[in-house]
């Protein structure tokens, strides 16, 4: 696998009264194909990463490169937000058309694409999603979650290679948050896009292949979900909160009881305890 | 009353109407607009206009009802100007004289003409907002007005229908926040429905105060947004829908020609009532 996203040496801080860095002096390469989630609580540093991928953020110093085009590079700017779609977490404030599928073609109508290309591209983009239908609805008839693989889809109809998500499921209900996850889970293994998921929501980590957790700026842990699962400790040193699957069965270890490591969700945990409620049937 | 007005409203349905092309609509209206107005001075002519929008109105298959509610709410203007305009003309034959009121046929015509003008040209401009949506609208504007970057506006046109089509977008937003902070504040012990006119006005202030700092907040992740899907200005922008013209166009054209070339004729040959 080759290196998509790679931060070099990157600070950054908004110059103002608030003087320590964001970030400080930060390392990071994300590969191609991968599906990184990124944990953190508020003001973790997390939304401020997200605009430095696709260089909607310039680094104060040090460099982020997309496919080796620096961000800071006036020339590669569009280029640049094409191969790294960003998708935010309220889906009100980056839907831009009252009616779907003109939403879902602004992407490629920027990009000066033909007419019948758009058009191929919108309604592959809303079929993937799964909003095909709905696509001559107006969003504010539309639920949270649908609004949301709307604004997914409009970044998918540009064709990206890497798809970076900020929250977007922070303002969302339970079905909506499932209909988004699995949305984004289908994009990279089906299609082999880039994912960047950035969260504070711990069993959305459960589908990644790779997890960073990240505190005041600083990567506090960089491991698969089943290896982070296991060190609750970390994860409270963190702020995050431990997904309640993960805390039954630690309990349970704690009680002598061998109960499996890195669990997280709510099937696995179900199972798990089952196994373990035939294993000892006292 | 509010309820009633569908003036600028969207009804869907499978009309040929509907199905015309939003520009020529849009031409055509300003075109039937002028026939109305200053090429309809007798009983022959304003006969014509009445079958012409009547016919449209069918051909556009929405119910009646949706029009005549419309006029239910410019009614009472209408009735208080005709009887005015009734009222103060004294030229003329006199058909009635009764007390200080004095009623002549001329009266009477303008009147007549008056308000039937008014009822065509709201009935002929309904059918244009009831029949293309919104973002057709704003849509085919920016295309009519597209030669202006001949002359360096081009920029300005895109911005205008930009423009229009956020407005469009968010109206429902807003109106759905205005009543979350109106809730808010209510909840807070905020007392928005008693009191005279100054008090009523005082009370919108903590309302509209919270509405505009969220509106920026948000025009702020808008434009992040925007910027995420490669908008530049609308530099190389090429939209997706493509609007031609097809055979319906053309002969709904040739329809309004003929029936302008009749109304014409009949304007110069028949002698003006008003």
């Amino acid at each position: 696998m080759d290196t998509i996203i790679e931060l070099k040496d990157v600070s950054f801080d908004y110059h103002d009264e608030r003087a320590h860095h964001i970030l400080d002096h930060f390392n990071l390469t994300i590969q191609r194909g991968s599906f990184t989630v990124i944990l953190g609580h508020n003001g973790s540093g997390k939304s401020t990463l997200a605009k430095l991928f696709n260089g909607l953020y310039k680094p104060s110093a040090g460099q982020v490169l997309v496919d080796g085009m620096a961000t800071d590079d006036e020339q590669y700017q569009l280029e640049i937000k094409r191969r790294v779609g960003l998708v935010f977490q309220n889906p009100d404030n980056q839907l831009v058309s009252s009616v779907v599928e003109e939403d879902v073609a602004f992407g490629p109508e920027n990009l000066g694409l033909e007419p019948q290309e758009t058009r191929q591209r919108v309604d592959e983009a809303l079929k993937i999603v799964g909003m095909y239908e709905k696509r001559f609805s107006a969003p504010h008839n539309l639920s949270g979650g649908q609004k949301q693989r709307i604004a997914i889809a409009g970044i998918l109809a540009m064709k990206p290679e890497c798809i970076v998500l900020d929250e977007p499921t922070a303002m969302l209900d339970p079905v909506g948050r499932r209909e988004v996850l699995s949305a984004i889970t289908r994009l990279n293994r089906e299609y082999g896009i880039t994912i960047l998921l950035i969260t504070h929501f711990m069993e959305e980590a459960e589908p990644a292949d790779r997890v960073l957790v990240l505190n005041n700026g600083v990567v506090t842990a960089d491991a698969t979900p089943s290896d982070l699962f296991s060190e609750i400790d970390l994860l409270r040193e963190a702020g995050l909160t431990v997904p309640q699957t993960t805390l039954i069965l630690d309990k349970l270890r704690q009680n002598g009881i061998p109960a499996a490591k890195g669990v997280i969700s709510v099937d696995a945990c179900v199972d798990e305890v089952y196994r373990l409620l035939h294993a000892n049937p006292s | 009353m509010l309820n009633d007005l569908t003036f600028g409203q969207y009804f869907p349905a499978n009309s040929l109407i509907h199905r015309l092309d939003p520009r020529l609509k849009f031409v055509l209206l300003v075109f039937c607009l002028v026939l109305f107005l200053f090429f309809n001075n007798n009983y022959y002519t304003l006969g014509l206009c009445v079958v012409f929008v009547f016919l449209v109105l069918l051909l556009s298959k929405i119910p009646l009802k949706m029009y005549l509610k419309n006029m239910k709410i410019i009614l009472p203007v209408l009735l208080f100007t005709a009887v005015l305009n009734m009222l103060y003309v004294k030229t003329g034959r006199v058909l009635l004289n009764w007390w200080i009121f004095e009623i002549t046929s001329d009266g009477l015509n303008r009147a007549l003409f008056f308000s039937l003008r008014v009822v065509l040209l709201i009935l002929i401009s309904a059918t244009l907002t009831y029949t293309v949506t919104p973002n057709d609208l704003s849509e085919a504007l920016e295309r009519l007005l597209s030669p202006l970057r001949f002359v360096g506006l081009g920029s300005a046109v895109h911005v205008l229908s930009m423009m229009m089509t956020i407005a469009l977008r968010f109206i429902p937003i807003l109106v759905e926040e205005t009543g979350k902070i109106m809730n808010a504040q209510k909840s807070r012990g905020a007392d928005l429905e008693s009191g005279g006119l100054t008090a009523r006005i005082k009370a919108l202030v903590p309302i509209l105060i919270p509405l505009f700092v969220l509106s920026i907040r948000r025009s702020y992740d808008l434009a992040e947004a925007m910027e995420c899907r490669c908008y530049n200005g609308g530099k190389g922008r090429k939209r997706m829908k493509q609007m031609t013209l097809h055979r319906r166009d053309y002969l709904s054209l040739l329809a309004v020609l003929l029936f302008s070339a009749v109304l014409i004729y009949l304007f110069y040959t028949s002698k003006g009532l008003v």
